[in-house]
């Protein structure tokens, strides 16, 4: 089967198996001297893929445990988080931290140790994990906690699927009164409003600023920021005074086909950003959690106008300290080679978590992504150049093609994550194209 | 129309079965997950509780023991009010060509066990208001090919035999459904290369389902195209047919 990220680069051939639960997991790792665990196949690059063998974790989606009381959730590793919100945010409960897409598995979560708009506050979701149940290459099944195989358990999360296959997980939701998000929508004319926007907004629950990629001069870096709370139920608007949570699904719309990798030249880009930026409204607005934490979700397959050869995602965090130096000269490099980014996204990151490969640290976090050009890889051989400057760092869920050296100089615990593989899998028997190209 | 329960499906821990198992709860119906090694599906009785606050209770059986079969029966608390007979296999027929034994197998999974259980099935429920069975059949069963008349033959024995149910309670009530998948995305079809455009994932079937027994219909094909390819395929005049390679 021919598979991919979600950037649709690079592709290649894997066997594929669907796992329907422990069982199957545990006789397919003894079946194969190379593995790795796939969930919903949002990580944009390479991370998921095994030629030898992939194992397709969506099948094994059991909700096992929930305590109303605490909001103690325990599931097996392919539930969807978008099954997650279905289920329980009429019930009053929200998921503790949430990336940019509901199509995420818990598994997908705990591995890329995701971020979302309260990483300032909140910290990733490995924060909020209190138990996971990893299948190692040996055929054991470890309950891995802080204070039990407490390595591996920080090792895992964060850790891309090379420790093992996790099964089960069990973490924190927290509690909701609506299902609504106060959203407040600010103007940041250049990069440095930005940052004095997202550091004066620090005490919101969530920030994110949408940045537009080809401003440039005294433009660069010219951005929306959106905060957001949760709307508690005395606040409700009187039309919804008794309804806390509307019971509506949104069914994604799809892009039928694959645009020509023409349409998002420069020039749409740079018009849907100046749109962007132009016409929004600005202040305080009340909307849908749906439509504040997953504005692509109601696109299905908006992955594929980027046409066929596919696209790369370049997610960086810098130090505080070199953050606002680093991504302005990203920017200016990236504006000064013209290729536009569709999604072009900066937010102000909280404390690091104690996890060896873990992405998220202190300081600020640039996402953009570029269509698959020529051009595209000598310009982030550029910006590769930047972010080694700045002392920053790559988002391994993200990455397609960086180089070893750029991992082990952002991420500079890899020594230690590579002692606790070494210990539960000596025989390298998990793996990925990812691992491979990084030589981890 | 509301669905009547306790929902009894057969060969619950098949995915075709986990999906019809997942849309009867969330329709607020109760089960019982009938199937071999059957406390495998614990965690799913987990799942339909706190997805749907549904209540599934479990009960072992391998359809092919007759001891079995009659124990299952007499665990019954109640008269199930649906019975979805989901069990099956594909088999190798080409080893089934050589091999009485694993020939038998293919019938005896595919035909006899089944109508033997809903045969019985049928007595008990015959008096119930409201009651359905469904009966996993296939498209296999419209027309024997050389590529799986094993399993195609013993598909077309339990379609005849659902028809004769549906026909013998015709007039007072019972409802029976026969389903004919296509192509189905499942264990059974893993590794083969299927067209998308004629296979449907198990969610689609058991959607179909649920709402073919909503409408009281007797004869579903899923997905929908397989009722004009069926019908091509079974105005062939044998004399074409016995040559073809399809
Ligand atoms: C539109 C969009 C927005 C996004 N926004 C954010 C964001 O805001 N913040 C953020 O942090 N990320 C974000 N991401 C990235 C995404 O959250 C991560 O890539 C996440 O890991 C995807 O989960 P998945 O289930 O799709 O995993 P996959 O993509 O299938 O796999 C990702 C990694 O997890 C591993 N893995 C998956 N399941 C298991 C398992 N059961 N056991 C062991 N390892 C496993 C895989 O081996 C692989 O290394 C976004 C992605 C998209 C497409
Ligand atoms: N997939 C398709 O393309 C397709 C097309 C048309 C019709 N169908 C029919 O759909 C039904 C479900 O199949 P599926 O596609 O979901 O495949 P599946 O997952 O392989 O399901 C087959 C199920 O039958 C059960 N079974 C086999 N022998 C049994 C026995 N002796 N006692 C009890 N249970 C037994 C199996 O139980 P275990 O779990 O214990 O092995 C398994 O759960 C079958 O009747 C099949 O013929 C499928």
């Amino acid at each position: 089967m021919m598979l991919s990220g979600w950037g649709r680069y690079p592709v290649l051939s894997c066997t594929a198996r669907k796992v329907r639960g422990e069982a199957d997991v545990i006789k397919l790792m003894a079946s194969t001297t190379s593995l790795i665990a796939r969930g919903a196949g949002r990580a944009y690059g390479d991370a998921a893929l095994n030629s030898q063998m992939t194992l397709l974790m969506e099948g094994s989606d059991r909700i096992l445990f929930f305590d109303e009381e605490t909001g103690r959730l325990t599931c097996e590793a392919g539930v969807l988080l978008a099954d997650i919100l279905n289920v329980f945010v009429p019930q009053g409960w929200f998921p503790p931290v949430t990336p940019g897409t509901q199509y995420v598995t818990v598994g997908g979560m705990i591995a890329s140790d995701v971020h979302g708009k309260n990483h300032h506050g909140a910290g990733s979701f490995g924060e909020y994990v209190e138990s996971l149940d990893l299948a190692v290459s040996d055929g054991r099944t470890l309950r891995c906690a802080d204070d039990e195989n407490t390595d591996l358990f920080n090792a895992t999360i964060g850790g891309m699927g090379l420790t093992g296959v996790i099964l089960r997980a069990t973490f924190r939701m927290l509690r909701i009164e609506t299902d609504l998000i106060v959203q407040e929508t600010i103007r940041a004319n250049n990069l440095r409003e930005a940052f004095d926007v997202l550091e004066s907004s620090l005490s919101a629950t969530y920030s994110v600023a949408w940045i537009d990629s080809l401003a440039q001069g005294d433009k660069l870096g010219r951005s929306v920021v959106f905060t957001g709370e949760h709307l508690a139920a005395a606040e409700l608007p009187k039309d919804r005074a008794s309804v806390p949570f509307s019971a509506k699904l949104p069914n994604g719309r799809k892009v039928p086909f694959d645009f020509p990798g023409m349409t998002l030249n420069k020039f749409s880009v740079s018009a849907f950003n100046a749109l962007y930026v132009g016409s929004r409204r600005f202040g305080r607005s009340l909307i849908n959690f749906q439509p504040y934490f997953y504005p692509l979700d109601s696109i299905a397959e908006w992955n594929r106008i980027y046409g066929r050869a596919g696209f790369v995602q370049y997610q960086v965090a810098f130090p505080r300290e070199s953050s606002f130096e680093g991504i302005s000269a990203i920017l200016r490099t990236a504006s000064d080679y013209g290729l536009g980014s569709f999604l072009s996204v900066l937010k102000l990151c909280g404390r690091q978590r104690n996890s060896p490969l873990s992405f998220p640290r202190e300081g600020y976090t640039l996402t953009l992504d570029y269509p698959i050009r020529a051009r595209t890889f000598s310009m982030l051989l550029e910006l590769d150049r930047i972010v080694d400057d700045h002392e920053g760092r790559i988002y391994l869920a993200k990455d397609a093609r960086m180089g070893a050296r750029m991992l082990e100089r952002g991420y500079p615990r890899i020594a230690e994550f590579a002692a606790v593989r070494q210990r539960f899998d000596p025989d390298r028997k998990m793996r990925s194209l990812l691992s491979d190209r990084l030589g981890i | 129309m509301m669905i009547a329960s306790p929902v009894l499906i057969v060969g619950a821990a098949s995915d075709i079965g986990r999906a019809i198992a997942a849309e009867y709860a969330k329709a607020g119906a109760s089960l019982i997950l009938a199937a071999r090694n059957v406390s495998r599906l614990e965690p799913d009785v987990k799942d339909l509780f706190y997805r749907y606050k549904a209540d599934a209770q479990l009960m072992e059986l391998d359809i092919l023991d007759e001891g079995q079969r009659e124990a299952l029966l007499g665990k019954l608390t109640e008269v199930p009010g649906t019975v979805i007979s989901v069990a099956g296999v594909l088999g190798d027929e080409v080893a089934a060509w050589s091999s009485v034994a694993a020939a038998n197998h293919i019938m005896q999974v595919n035909y006899v066990a089944p109508s033997l259980l809903l045969g019985a099935l049928a007595n008990l429920m015959a008096e119930r208001p409201g009651a359905c069975i469904i009966g996993i059949s296939s498209v296999a069963g419209d027309r024997g090919r050389k590529k799986n008349y094993t399993y195609g033959s013993a598909k077309a024995g339990f379609t005849a035999f659902l028809s004769g149910l549906r026909n013998r309670f015709g007039s007072s009530g019972l409802h029976v459904l026969t389903v004919k998948p296509g192509f189905v995305a499942t264990r059974m079809t893993e590794g083969m290369a299927l067209p998308p455009f004629l296979t449907a994932s198990p969610q689609q079937v058991a959607s179909s389902i649920i709402s073919a027994h909503r409408k009281k219909k007797d004869v579903l094909y899923v997905l929908g195209v397989w009722r004009g390819i069926m019908f091509i395929i079974r105005a062939i005049p044998e004399r074409m047919f016995k040559s073809m390679d399809i």
